[in-house]
């Protein structure tokens, strides 16, 4: 177990190198000389030269590329282009408005989604069957700019039963107040993919003998759905909820900006409207490792749900 | 001859999947709209139809027909009437509804003001000092010999109009056109770079494959719409060419891994080894012998990437990193949209949001019912 954790963490490195080499190649050579993106139109060549020094962009690449990882080590990206706070302080304050509405969310969804395709597989082939997966592919193919657009004017601006954008203090008043609706919002979004998917997934499972053989021995028709069925289901339903979750930090960006919830995802959208090299630059490279540790996790837990499962 | 044995053709994977997509009447429903959809946006490429989209040809938010003119608006321009009074108010249309009474008075003031102007002759004073005095005579010369037109607003149109009076219907088509347009053309260089890149790991295997991999793993590593943020953070020139090339840079992964696998299990079947000893070379086999058989996976991919690509060039376009502002997509008109729901004119809304998710439902069971033909042992 041990050694199988090591070897994997050694195997993200050359991994987390080619995410810095790309967001490198991408900020510091596709995007031109960022002195000029930070200086502004209107700049004269002396300050140009002035803020290429400070940068480091001057120097050959390599003394550049060196740079940039020993920021990714150190987690000091220095301060942000536009409004001066420091990286990190901006990553460590907006992580907490983000996960306030993605952990209630994730929990509430996949529970849902996990009830539903049982219940709409139980009843494979049926006009119900049918009925819903129809409305999940409606449902699915209707933007969500659309839902946030009319939930947001329904139900806060017209019926009032919301706050219409905003955000307070205190874990508890914002998870009630202000982050209610963006959940509900992303609950109708994020349900009817997760269903049609975990649908196949115990479809797989609901025709194959180990059922047949429960329900000879008289097991209830529950029991063989959701303690059979369902931990044979629970694998590639755990691979999908969790190669979500480094997504949704980012994919409840639109969220976060109609309901200005200071969150990462919004703060990418600002960052990348005020070209803020610095955040998004931050911001990428430490998703990436998010990524990279959620997968590694990801595997141990399959470990934990499926003890026949071998780590190499 | 005795006996002429007969002997049926059996038909090949392209001819049965179409018979068992015919047979699905679900399948063939969407596929008609998905192929009206391309037929109007075909249409509206080539000028035929909504060729003059943004003419203002209706009032200011004119409402959809079928609710009929609002009450506050005024009912179109009454020609010729007001074009008398003064040149400025065929912009608003407001001030010719109301009676002005001190129009009478407005008008004696300033023909009494021209006259002395035009008396003495002020060319030689103007002259010296403004440099474009001769041609902004000839800019009056050439006004003086054109007719003024008053052109009339409609109350009220098909699907109702946009902040600037222009049809929605209209609009809409124009953004249909840009939406399908960057979706479609993202989906062909993202599955072509993922066919090739997986067509290279999978045959060739070795530090090839090892070198794919590790550029599938870097950009999986990071979430793919945080990838395409970075990505048009950096391009700062916006067009329609340049959100197909963030979106196909950035979305080949899916196809890579699914194209490398494919390649993996035929690059060793014996109709390969038959293609290496009559003397095919490496890039024969690898795009003559095997695409064809793999071209099924290919296909599936494009149409499932086609419905990713609309949604994510909605969304972009939506937060104005997508299409430049002159050009009108679902996502720009939702993002119009989006403020004119306050004051009430949901319209533009329902319209881009109606036509979205007609196509994005039609190819979305077409993707499936393709898959399922091609694949019927998946089912």
């Amino acid at each position: 177990m041990t050694a199988y954790i090591i070897r994997r963490v050694w195997q993200m490195i050359p991994t987390l190198l080619g995410v810095i080499l790309l967001v490198f190649i991408l900020f510091n050579w596709v995007g031109g000389d960022p002195a000029y993106v930070l200086a502004g139109k209107i700049s004269s060549a002396e300050q140009i030269e002035n803020i290429r020094r400070q940068l480091g962009v001057d120097q050959p690449f390599y003394v550049q590329l060196w740079i940039f990882i020993k920021q990714v080590l150190t987690a000091n990206f220095g301060a942000s282009w536009s409004t001066n706070e420091s990286v990190s302080h901006i990553m460590a304050t907006r992580l907490g408005p983000s996960l306030t509405v993605l952990v209630p969310l994730l929990i509430i969804s996949t529970l849902v989604a996990i009830g539903l395709a049982l219940a709409v597989a139980y009843v494979r082939g049926s006009l119900t069957d049918r009925a819903v997966m129809i409305v999940c592919t409606v449902g699915l193919s209707v933007s969500i700019l659309v839902y946030i657009i009319v939930f947001q004017y329904v139900f806060a601006y017209k019926l009032g039963w919301f706050p219409v954008q905003g955000w307070g203090d205190g874990f508890w008043h914002n998870l009630i107040v202000y982050a209610s609706l963006p959940i509900i919002i992303l609950l109708v979004v994020s349900v009817a993919p997760d269903l049609r998917l975990f649908r196949t997934f115990v479809l797989d499972e609901i025709n194959q003998d180990y059922v047949r053989t429960a329900r000879a021995k008289g097991v209830s028709e529950n029991r063989i759905m959701w303690v059979h069925v369902l931990r044979n289901a629970s694998i590639p339903i755990i691979t999908h909820v969790m190669s979500q979750l480094p997504g949704l930090l980012i994919g409840a960006f639109l969220v976060e900006r109609f309901f200005s919830i200071p969150g990462i995802g919004r703060e990418v959208i600002l960052a990348v409207e005020r070209s803020d090299f610095p955040v998004i630059k931050a911001i990428t490279v430490y998703v990436a490792v998010a990524t990279m540790i959620v997968n590694l996790l990801t595997d141990l837990l399959y470990k934990a749900v499926d003890p026949r499962v071998q780590l190499k | 001859m005795p006996y002429d044995v007969p002997h049926a053709v059996s038909p090949g994977l392209w001819a049965l999947a179409w018979r068992r997509l015919r047979s699905d009447r679900v399948a063939m429903i969407s596929l008609a709209i998905v192929v009206a959809f391309l037929l109007m946006i075909v249409l509206s490429a080539t000028g035929l139809i909504a060729k003059d989209w943004a003419k203002e040809v209706g009032v200011n938010y004119a409402p959809p027909t079928f609710i009929g003119p609002e009450a506050s608006t005024p009912t179109g321009a009454a020609p010729g009437a007001a074009s008398a009074a003064a040149p400025d108010a065929t912009e608003s249309e407001v001030d010719r509804e109301i009676p002005d009474p001190l129009a009478d008075a407005l008008a004696a003031i300033e023909a009494g003001a021209t006259k002395p102007g035009e008396a003495p002759p002020p060319a030689p004073d103007t002259k010296s000092v403004d440099p474009l005095a001769d041609v902004m005579a000839d800019i009056k010369a050439k006004e003086a010999g054109r007719a003024e037109t008053v052109v009339a607003r409609a109350a009220t149109l098909p699907f109702g109009g946009d902040k600037w009076g222009r049809d929605v219907l209209k609009k809409v088509i124009q953004g249909s056109q840009t939406s399908i347009f960057v979706g479609i053309a993202a989906a062909i260089v993202a599955v072509f770079l993922g066919s090739v890149f997986g067509a290279v790991a999978g045959y060739y295997g070795r530090w090839l494959d090892d070198l794919f991999n590790w550029f599938y793993s870097v950009f999986t590593a990071i979430p793919y719409l945080l990838l395409i943020l970075a990505v048009a953070a950096v391009l700062q020139q916006k067009g329609t060419l340049t959100i197909v090339l963030i979106l196909g840079l950035t979305g080949w992964t899916g196809v890579f891994r699914l194209i490398r696998g494919e390649y993996l299990k035929h690059k060793g079947r014996e109709y390969v080894q038959a293609a290496d000893a009559i003397g095919a070379s490496n890039a024969r086999r690898m795009f003559v012998h095997i695409l064809p058989n793999v071209s099924h996976v290919v296909l599936v991919q494009l149409s499932i990437l086609t419905v990713a690509f609309i949604k994510s060039e909605v969304i972009l376009s939506f937060l104005g990193f997508g299409v430049p502002v002159d050009v009108v997509s679902w996502g720009s008109m939702l993002n119009e949209a989006q403020n004119e729901l306050i004051l009430g004119k949901w319209w533009q809304l329902a319209a881009a949001g109606t036509f979205m998710a007609l196509l994005v439902t039609a190819f979305s069971l077409f993707t499936d019912a393709l898959r399922d033909a091609l694949d019927p042992k998946l089912k």
